[in-house]
């Protein structure tokens, strides 16, 4: 188990759950480390909203025509 | 068949000033530079001969650009003329200064608020900036940060075509993603604020 104060494992699972689904103790583990660090909860708002940005020109990429 | 939305001679001009960048995209993927070169090319004889389905719904950059991204993910599937490389982690961008020994954030590198309201982000200047931050990074953490976020494939399809682990996969995206959001905080977010 990671030391609960580790921003850097915290940075990591936030990047892991864009590309796979994180396991209960790694769900759990991430809640608890946002729910303490103002820091990392807006590198998580952060990562969403890009994530989200991309999903959206994927999608005009995918049907230029159709907007 | 309705008239084309554009004159040749604009298109021409567009083209050309699109040229760039479509090369700079084929580059980051494709294992030479003549490939390249040839994809944009026949990217582009695409677009004008279909130039009469173009209805400006969308610009004329980014619909020359999504057929650009079709050809290239074909390229991917048949795992053809594919820029391949050996995982090394020393290749990646380093994002150690970015934390502490305790492995808290550093403070001039710790999150900052985003002024910046999301929907803000539909714009061309924006995804102009988030592309300059892309390619900023080390041609492989590029390369697949790109075929996950822009072309839409998942980390199990990136390692096939890369032949690497999916292990490998998460720390390039990891690392990518810690670079790419404080580059998008310096000179997207940050920018915009000291504007006003």
């Amino acid at each position: 188990m990671k030391k609960m104060s580790s921003c850097k494992h915290a940075t990591e699972l936030m990047s892991q759950k864009q590309d796979r689904e994180l396991s209960f103790k790694e769900q759990t583990w991430l809640i608890t480390h946002l729910s303490l660090c103002a820091n990392c909860r807006r590198f998580n708002k952060q990562l969403d909203i890009i994530g989200k940005a991309c999903e959206e020109r994927r999608e005009e990429l995918e049907n230029p025509e159709t907007k | 068949m309705s008239s084309p939305s554009i004159a040749p001679a604009d298109f021409e001009q567009r083209v050309e000033q699109l040229r760039p960048r479509l090369i700079s995209f084929a580059q980051l993927h494709l294992n030479c530079t003549t490939d390249a070169d040839d994809v944009v090319q026949e990217t582009l004889i695409s677009a004008w001969n279909g130039l009469e389905q173009f209805q400006a719904k969308s610009s004329l950059e980014t619909w020359i650009f999504s057929i650009l991204r079709h050809k290239i993910i074909d390229l991917y599937r048949n795992h053809s003329k594919i820029q391949l490389f050996e995982y090394d982690e020393n290749q990646l961008p380093d994002t150690a200064p970015l934390f502490q020994e305790d492995q808290h954030w550093q403070k001039e590198h710790a999150p900052s608020t985003w002024p910046t309201p999301y929907k803000e982000l539909e714009n061309e200047h924006f995804w102009h900036v988030f592309d300059l931050c892309v390619f900023h990074l080390p041609p492989q953490t590029s390369q697949v940060f790109s075929m996950r976020e822009l072309l839409g494939f998942d980390t199990k399809q990136i390692c096939q075509a890369l032949q690497i682990s999916e292990e490998n996969c998460w720390t390039i995206l990891h690392r990518a993603r810690l670079k790419l959001r404080a580059c998008l905080e310096q000179n997207w977010f940050i920018a915009e604020e000291n504007k006003l």
